[in-house]
């Protein structure tokens, strides 16, 4: 692959630098008219931007160099499912629509990645499913046409665990992705795909869907910004359904503001989801200021399971904080061990009725047709289904039969109430809560696959958020030493109330740009 | 360990047709799960009022009127992920059987 001298790669180390910094690679190459293709994969969405609307680059070598990038590297990490080769038309026409009138949208000609239960029309859509594996979508999600309408470009779908049912993309039944950071270990889940494509370069940016932590978690394994909204914030029509009080589509980015782009870009009321919200979303300041914001640091969160790596660079990022003038308190969410369980008993309950339609008629390849209807339906899906999804199903048809209902999911949902509650009490006095996203980095292959609740475990710190319907979001913030000189990277957790996405992102912001200044 | 015969009765609840492995393994692993998620009976719910969604509002209304026909001429497309189909309707096999 071509690779001209007239582009430096972006630096990595420094991906989190502003827009209106000097570090802008494209600034600096001003003198030179227009950049050629080679590695533009390294710029941010904003800068990408940026440098297509002063028309420095054009949209069709940025997506070759994306595509360039999957070519090379996918073989190996394979993030993708599907591959949208005709990207590359579409970026043309960009080109030409970019020649003729200046456009505004800060998404216009941006290659993004799709988790795979995202639909898009004309596309197949499998949710990492084999009963799924021949299903092409009748229409556009939502915030895939929100996303079109923006200008932005799908280049591709991403892997993902069985219906969104995992930690690690290890239940794919299409075969894992790997971590790009060390290809011994898993990307995390279960939107490992899109985690990985943004890693990597295969695109500038991705959706996922976060159920329990699966934006949240992979972005910390991966080393990226992953966002999970509010609950009701972004529109759930056209994503494929895992558990529905729970599900939230959300950004994968380099950056905070590059995740703030594409969560503007989605989010807002929709006519086809009911428990989407008419709020309107009022971007962050850009210089959001840190002085006297008040951040809670829950202590049930610093307990026994963390990586002390992990613990003590969240306590050194929460001294330079203070520096800034940030309140830094301990706060206490005293249910916060009952959030795991009461997941387990959530998830499998609504899993198992919204799994119902793949029953080899209206969805799903059935089985031979001379048999009875119960057959047909048992059979199809037991062959279409993998282990952890039947698992949960028969766990969730357990809990919702006669007799258990009360004791398992009546309860659940009560302790939900409580969990919500903490946070409620919590956000009384601070602003922001933070803690880690995850208690290790990325974990190998095959390490939690014999015991579901070792891999549950992986959740222990995202799950409470997507019961209370909270918005939060993961920041890388340090690396620990692997074998071989590999370094695993890991993110923090940031929560804001409901709806106040634009604290979020604004605290987010001036946290990247304090990390920018003190590398771990 | 949940019986054999608990979890056969749950899978044909489920519609999914287990094998003998599958019913063994998933008998062991449920109640590893339905152990770890015991912990719940700690919690004193006595006064709590369930949630029933992911949402805190309720009774959202809409004005009764046409939708923006974005899924206009869509229903073909719909049709054709199911198996079969005659004229508009999906073909399903006979419910009862004679």
């Amino acid at each position: 692959m071509k690779r001209p001298s007239l582009f430096t790669p972006l630096d990595p180390e420094n991906f989190g630098s502003e827009a209106g910094d000097e570090k802008r690679v494209y600034q600096k190459q001003n003198k030179n008219p227009v950049l050629k293709g080679g590695d533009l994969t390294g710029f941010t969405i904003e800068e990408a931007g940026h440098a297509l609307r002063s028309g420095a680059v054009n949209v069709r070598d940025l997506v070759s160099d994306c595509l360039s990038v999957i070519h090379e590297r996918d073989r190996d990490i394979h993030a993708f499912l599907d591959v949208y080769e005709d990207a590359l038309r579409e970026a043309e026409e960009k080109d030409a629509i970019l020649r003729d009138a200046p456009e505004t949208s800060p998404l216009f000609g941006i290659p993004i990645a799709l988790k795979d239960n995202i639909l898009v029309e004309g596309k197949r859509a499998t949710a990492g499913s084999k009963i799924l594996e021949n299903y092409t979508a009748g229409f556009d999600a939502t915030v895939v046409r929100k996303l079109k309408e923006a200008g932005a470009i799908i280049i591709g779908k991403t892997n993902l665990d069985e219906f969104a049912m995992g930690s690690s993309t290890e239940n794919s039944a299409f075969g894992p992705t790997k971590n790009p950071c060390d290809e011994s270990r898993v990307p995390g889940g279960s939107s490992g795909g899109s985690a990985a494509a943004v890693a990597t370069g295969m695109a500038l940016g991705a959706l996922g869907s976060d159920t329990g932590g699966s934006i949240r978690q992979p972005a910390s394994f991966c080393g990226v910004v992953g966002m999970k909204p509010t609950y009701g914030r972004v529109s759930r029509h056209g994503l494929i359904a895992m558990a529905s009080s729970l599900d939230q589509i959300g950004p994968f980015a380099k950056t905070v503001r590059d995740a703030e782009i594409m969560f503007s870009a989605i989010a807002g009321g929709d006519e086809f989801d009911a428990t989407s919200v008419h709020h309107s979303y009022e971007e962050a300041e850009k210089s959001f200021a840190l002085r006297g914001l008040r951040i809670g640091v829950p202590k049930e969160y610093f307990r026994e399971g963390l990586d002390p790596a992990i613990a003590s660079r969240i306590g050194e990022l929460l001294k330079l904080l203070e520096k800034e003038g940030v309140v830094a308190k301990e706060i206490s969410l005293p249910h916060s061990s009952y959030a795991l369980p009461a997941y387990y008993i959530v998830v499998p309950s609504e899993v198992s009725a919204n799994l119902a339609r793949f029953d080899g008629i209206r969805y799903g390849v059935p089985d031979r047709e001379e048999e009875n209807l119960f057959e047909m339906y048992s059979k199809t899906r037991a062959r279409g289904f993998g282990p952890e999804v039947k698992r949960r199903i028969i766990l969730g048809t357990y809990a919702l039969s006669a007799g258990y209902y009360d004791a398992y999911y009546v309860k659940a949902q009560k302790v939900r109430r409580e969990i919500a509650s903490d946070f409620e009490s919590a956000f009384r006095d601070v602003d922001i809560v933070i803690g880690p996203t995850t208690p290790t980095p990325a974990f190998r292959f095959g390490e939690k696959t014999g015991d579901p609740v070792s891999m549950y475990l992986a959740d222990i710190y995202t799950v409470a958020v997507n019961l209370a319907g909270l918005p939060g979001i993961s920041l890388p913030v340090g690396t620990v030493p692997a074998e071989g000189g590999k370094k695993l990277p890991f993110g923090m957790q940031m929560i804001s109330p409901w709806f106040d996405e634009k604290t979020l992102f604004g605290a987010a912001r001036g946290i990247e740009r304090i990390l920018a200044s003190s590398p771990s | 360990m949940i019986s054999k015969e608990t979890v056969e009765h749950i899978s044909q609840l489920a519609r999914i047709d287990l094998t003998d492995d599958e019913k063994k393994r998933f008998g062991k692993e449920l109640a590893a799960i339905l152990e770890f998620v015991e912990a719940l009976n700690e919690v004193d719910t006595s006064s709590t009022v369930p949630m029933s969604g992911g949402t805190r509002m309720s009774n959202i209304m809409r004005k009764d009127h046409e939708g923006s026909g974005i899924l206009e001429g869509k229903a073909d497309e719909l049709r054709r992920a199911a198996r079969a189909s005659k004229k508009s309707y999906i073909e399903v096999p006979n419910v009862f059987e004679s």
